[in-house]
């Protein structure tokens, strides 16, 4: 199928799920009432397409990264700061873009062209040093970007709750949060699309030869430093596009919600449970992960209370809510120990090599 | 020298290589010719390999020049001189292990086409390499195996492979690194035979390691001698072997008996 460049998911299994997934996603709105279903389901489609441009990076190419939340947050930051700055209008929204996404290329390009000629490790290193540089700068400078406390900002009249477009479609006011929610959802699918497309590429094919040895690559005529920048760059531009569409669905922008190294771990944590090398695997780690995180405390208050009744011993102290990461730590470990090669790895069965 | 523009030169000048304080390769000089094969032999140790990734860039001399085509390639980056038509096949074999042999053969078939930076469309519309990266197995009867992992083959379908990789690149000078060693008497002949295919273009310069005497003795035009880092001995075949630094430096034997 040429939407899927030619990789379909190779699994029927996998295919479900991923239907599955899809298919809840686009009727969130419709089916699930309420604000927070929402919320993870917007979260849900960012994680899927951040995840899978840092798959881009670590599962084709080998290289591991630390700045990947820099760049989501330099894409939140800069339609933040624009729409706060110029006030609520689509010239706001196109200034942060236009602002956003070069910089980010930039910085990307800067980053792969310094670092990326030698060994894999001084590449973590600096981008570990100019993420941790990225976040001080952003809490200093609060004149721009408010610090610690970020930007809050509003939409354009368009995308706001109170703009209705249809009263009543199956029982759902249609306004300007859910056609947010639309176009965050067809972004985040092109994205992840679009780096289908990439990593199937002829030049796709070149990053899985410098992951399997560089040096041969080269031997055999690659400029190897430029594959890798030029992915780098591609996952930068991925990742800032997702942090725009971030910052529009909370209508802010700060430290902890698009820079922090604890939203790095959890894209770490994403494509590893999901299956690394397989961009598939990104939407799977995300909403496996974005569910855990929102309801598992909720289905442990549940048993917990449950086990209680029943008069069962030890259990409602161990399933209290306030051991729910515990637990989630408990179920990455276990994940991780099953399925080394990830949900999709697994789900593929035995490994067989890229033809 | 004097050889016409079209035609493929090669020429190291005083190359010389230390590792601290040990000179592997010694100022060695030496022109090689189209349309010859040079065999490069030498003990264990003597620098045949060092020569080799100095020439194709692997390494960077500490001395001395290196010229292709009329142009001063010493500063040049390997996948440069790969472009430029240096071919190299290693001696430890170096290949892409947890990717099909179709697919190492097609990620070297991709790179002689200059299909560098091509992102948009799915590789697999690219028939054209996948087509020429089949040929190239058959060629080395390795057709069969091709989506295996280059690691699930025998040594010996590992080091054919190995030589594919350098076919795919149709390279202007080829640097064969020992390519029989370890294989089995049967599949030594594909690799002798295509190397005596080569050998039919007036055009192509071949560089060929090999400590087999028999098969120095069939294919080459040419030997030189390294020892030590340094060169000894270079002339015909015939009158190389029976020289007497070879005779007590190469093969161990005193001078005037004759080889075996
Ligand atoms: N990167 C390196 N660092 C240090 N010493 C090296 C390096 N590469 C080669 N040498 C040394 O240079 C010398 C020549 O090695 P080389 O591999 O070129 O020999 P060779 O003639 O190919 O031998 P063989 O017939 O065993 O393949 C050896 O003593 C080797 O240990
Ligand atoms: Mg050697």
């Amino acid at each position: 199928m040429m939407i899927l460049s030619g990789d379909p998911p190779r699994s029927r299994a996998l295919s479900l799920i991923l239907i599955a997934i899809v298919v809840v996603l686009a009727i969130t709105p419709f089916v699930f009432p309420g604000a927070k279903p929402l919320n993870v389901a917007a979260k849900i489609c960012i994680f899927a397409a951040l995840v899978a441009s840092y798959d881009l990076l670590l599962g084709y190419t080998g290289t591991v990264s630390f700045a990947h939340t820099m760049f989501y947050g330099i894409g939140s930051y800069a339609v933040a700061i624009a729409l706060y700055g110029m006030g609520p209008s689509w010239a706001a929204v196109a200034t942060g873009i236009v602002i956003g996404l070069p910089l980010a290329a930039l910085l990307a390009l800067g980053i792969g062209l310094f670092s990326l000629r030698v060994e894999a490790i001084f590449f973590a290193m600096i981008t570990l040093a100019v993420a941790s540089a990225f976040l001080v700068l952003a809490s200093q400078l609060s004149w721009l970007t408010g610090g610690e406390d970020g930007r809050s900002f509003s939409l354009p009249e368009l995308l706001r709750p109170g703009t209705v477009f249809i009263k009543d479609l199956f029982g759902v006011r249609i306004n300007g949060r859910i056609l947010t929610y639309y176009i965050i959802l067809v972004g985040c699918a092109a994205m992840i699309l679009g780096l289908l497309r990439v990593v199937n590429s002829p030049f796709g094919r070149v990053l899985q030869a410098v992951r399997e040895n560089r040096f041969r690559a080269e031997a055999l005529g690659y400029r190897t430093v430029f594959h890798l920048t030029y992915a780098n760059v591609l996952a930068a531009l991925v990742a800032a596009s997702a942090g725009v569409l971030n910052a529009m669905w909370l209508r802010y922008a700060g430290p902890d919600t698009s820079l922090s190294f604890s939203i790095m771990l959890d894209i770490l944590l994403m494509v590893v449970i999901g299956g690394m090398g397989t961009i598939y695997g990104a939407i799977i780690g995300a909403t496996i992960f974005i569910l855990a995180q929102n309801y598992l405390q909720a289905l442990m208050g549940a048993a917990s209370n449950a086990a209680a009744e029943a008069g069962l011993p030890l259990l409602p102290g161990l399933l209290h809510p306030d051991r729910w990461l515990l637990w989630l730590g408990l179920l990455f470990v276990a994940s991780v120990y099953f399925f080394p090669t990830g949900v999709v790895g697994r789900l593929r069965g035995a490994p067989k090599p890229a033809e | 020298m004097a050889t016409p523009n079209n035609m493929t030169t090669l020429e190291t000048q005083s190359l010389t290589i230390r590792f601290g304080g040990h000179v592997a390769v010694d100022g060695v000089s030496c022109a090689f010719r189209p349309g010859e094969l040079t065999a490069i032999v030498g003990p264990n140790g003597a620098g045949k390999t060092t020569y080799f990734n100095l020439i194709s860039g692997q390494l960077r001399p500490s001395a001395g020049r290196i010229l292709f085509d009329g142009a001063d390639i010493t500063k040049m980056t390997a996948p440069l001189r790969t472009r430029a038509g240096l071919g190299r096949a290693f001696q430890l074999t170096n290949l892409f292990p947890n990717l099909s042999v179709e697919e190492n053969v097609r990620l070297a078939v991709q790179a002689h086409s200059g299909t560098h930076y091509d992102m948009l469309r799915p590789w697999r519309t690219r028939r054209d390499l996948i087509d020429r990266a089949d040929a190239i197995l058959d060629s080395v009867a390795l057709g069969a195996r091709r989506s295996v992992a280059a690691t699930a083959l025998s040594h010996g379908d590992q080091r054919k492979l190995e030589v594919a990789l350098m076919m795919a690149l149709e390279p202007k000078v080829y640097m064969f690194d020992e390519p029989t060693a370890g294989m089995s008497v049967d599949e030594v002949p594909v690799v002798l035979d295509l190397i005596a295919r080569l050998k039919t273009d007036p055009s192509k310069i071949i560089l060929l390691v090999e400590h087999k005497m028999d098969v120095v003795r069939s294919l080459a035009d040419r030997i030189i001698v390294l020892h030590h880092g340094k060169l000894v001995a270079d002339g015909q075949p015939a009158e190389v072997i029976a020289s007497p630094v070879v005779q007590e430096a190469y093969l161990g034997i005193a001078p005037g008996k004759s080889a075996a």
